[in-house]
């Protein structure tokens, strides 16, 4: 019986997270901003009906970058998994926190036990009832690992680069128009990315139930004017 | 059942697309509203509801229903509510058994949420009717031990830009009403007092007083309607539909029309 080579755990597990880094450095990257309004999720994306940024709950929304199919089948179980349990308790029950742990616990699974990891990074974030100023947002890499980010988190091939910017440039309690401005510029690689260029949404805190709205036409337009 | 942390993932072949009906179906049958468990309900006073109407306005839809829950010559609720919004841009009024009712709103909810959600687009009106209609066929066992649920709906068609109606019976059968419908037990009352009155082009504001007028005739006639309580402040529930979506009146705004009707004909005096 021939014996295959050895090869370290070590060495495959660096194998893979390269191989996932890859992946998700072809694809274009995704910033989200706690603004005024609420939470600010920016997106460089060209395709008009090809979503990066969608709805999965009343406060909830969740934000994605890598391989398309990949993050559309785990955005639809996660509308699911969302569903299910706000409907055999309660809509309060349903939490960022906790599908972010439900994502990470299949991006793990996936990670070590499948041919190959998924070649994604998910963000899932969350806005309080209108009047609080509560905002939470979960960074979930493509082998499970969770990150609670504040302020600003940034997913993608350039996220250390855009952070660095972000470091300066950010400030608490901007209006929707500047955190917007500043998420067409971080995600710009010269210049700043034009209305045409970008997939934007907001959780805005003051509505009362559904806080997810997309920012598109005109209103995307004059906020980056 | 899964793990409560565990996501619902599906190979291609068993992905149950974008119901929610058929996802719970597959992960957790038990949580899909009862159907029936052998024998009849019958003997057992289990709380109905019982008005409700929509009526189609010159800009959309309004729906009302009284307020009364019965089981059998009780009085089961003074206060439960019958007319909820499906989604944004339509509403579903319910009459018969209040417990299966309820809890096939609260599927039907869900399920265009979810619907719009995984699909990314709203399912057309049409489309959120015969939903209603397979959640009512598939309560028909239930219906046969005595726990019918006959629903209305009514939303505003966002393409054809105008109100719509539809009313079904047990079996789930679906049928689009041209201008409006009652539902329960005192929908021949209501229904009567609607046709009466309703035209072609009416104001929005109009009908919201006709809907409210005719539940008033209804509680008149049958035991089972609640009329306006004055003294506890409660009145029936009304929402309009129209193109700026669904928007439940306050209990003030229905105080304020509900008080028109103490001018009405046969006010309080004694027969000497």
């Amino acid at each position: 019986m021939s014996m295959p080579f050895y090869v370290s755990p070590e060495q495959v597990m660096k194998d893979r997270a390269d191989y996932a880094r890859k992946g998700i450095a072809r694809g274009r990257s995704l910033v989200a901003f706690e603004c005024e309004p609420g939470v600010l999720i920016v997106a460089a994306n060209d395709s008009r009906t090809l979503s990066k940024i969608s709805e999965i709950y009343d406060r909830i929304a969740f934000g994605a970058v890598g391989k398309y199919n990949e993050f559309q089948m785990l955005r639809v179980a996660g509308v699911r998994h969302a569903d299910m349990k706000g409907f055999s308790y309660s809509r309060e029950d349903v939490s960022a926190k906790e599908l972010a742990n439900a994502y990470a616990q299949t991006l793990g699974q996936v990670f070590t036990h499948e041919m190959k990891p998924y070649e994604v990074e998910l963000l899932v974030a969350e806005v309080g009832a209108p009047g609080t100023d509560d905002a939470e947002m979960y960074h979930v890499l493509y082998d499970g690992v969770v990150m609670d980010e504040q302020d600003y988190s940034v997913l993608g091939g350039n996220a250390e680069q855009i952070s660095e910017t972000l470091k300066e440039q950010y400030s608490r309690g901007m209006s929707l128009g500047d955190a917007l401005k500043l998420g067409a510029k971080v995600l710009g690689d010269d210049a700043p990315l034009e209305a045409s260029q970008l997939e934007v949404a907001l959780l805005e805190r003051s509505r009362p139930r559904r806080a997810f709205r997309k920012i598109k036409g005109d209103e995307l337009a004059s906020l980056l004017a | 059942m899964p793990e409560p942390s565990a996501l619902p993932l599906f190979a291609a072949s068993i992905d149950p697309g974008p119901s929610f009906a058929d996802l719970l179906r597959t992960v957790a049958p038990h949580q899909l509203p009862s159907t029936a468990s052998g024998g009849s309900t019958a003997g057992l006073d289990i709380p109905h509801g019982t008005t409700v109407v929509a009526v189609r306005s010159a800009t959309g839809v309004i729906m009302a229903g009284d307020r009364r829950a019965t089981a059998g010559y009780m009085i089961a609720s003074r206060r439960i509510e019958k007319v909820f919004p499906a989604d944004d841009y339509s509403g579903v009024s319910i009459a018969g058994a209040a417990g299966p009712a309820i809890e096939m709103v609260k599927l039907f909810q869900v399920q265009l949420e979810h619907y719009e959600k995984v699909q990314g687009d709203a399912l057309s009106l049409e489309g959120k009717a015969n939903q209603l209609g397979m959640l009512v066929r598939a309560n028909l066992p239930a219906a046969m031990q005595g726990l019918a649920v006959v629903p209305l709906f009514a939303g505003y068609d966002t393409v054809r830009e105008r109100g719509r109606v539809y009313s079904y019976d047990v079996t789930g059968g679906r049928y689009e009403e041209l201008d409006f419908q009652a539902q329960g037990s005192g929908s021949i009352h209501a229904r009567n007092w609607i046709k009466a009155a309703w035209r072609e082009g009416m104001p929005a504001d109009d009908v919201v007083a006709l809907a409210i007028t005719s539940l008033f005739a209804a509680a008149d006639e049958d035991v089972a309607t609640g009329g306006p309580d004055l003294v506890r402040r409660i009145f029936p529930t009304v929402a309009v539909i129209d193109a700026d979506g669904y928007k439940a009146l306050t209990d003030d705004e229905v105080e304020t029309r509900s008080t028109a009707l103490l001018q009405g004909p046969e006010r309080g005096g004694r027969e000497s």
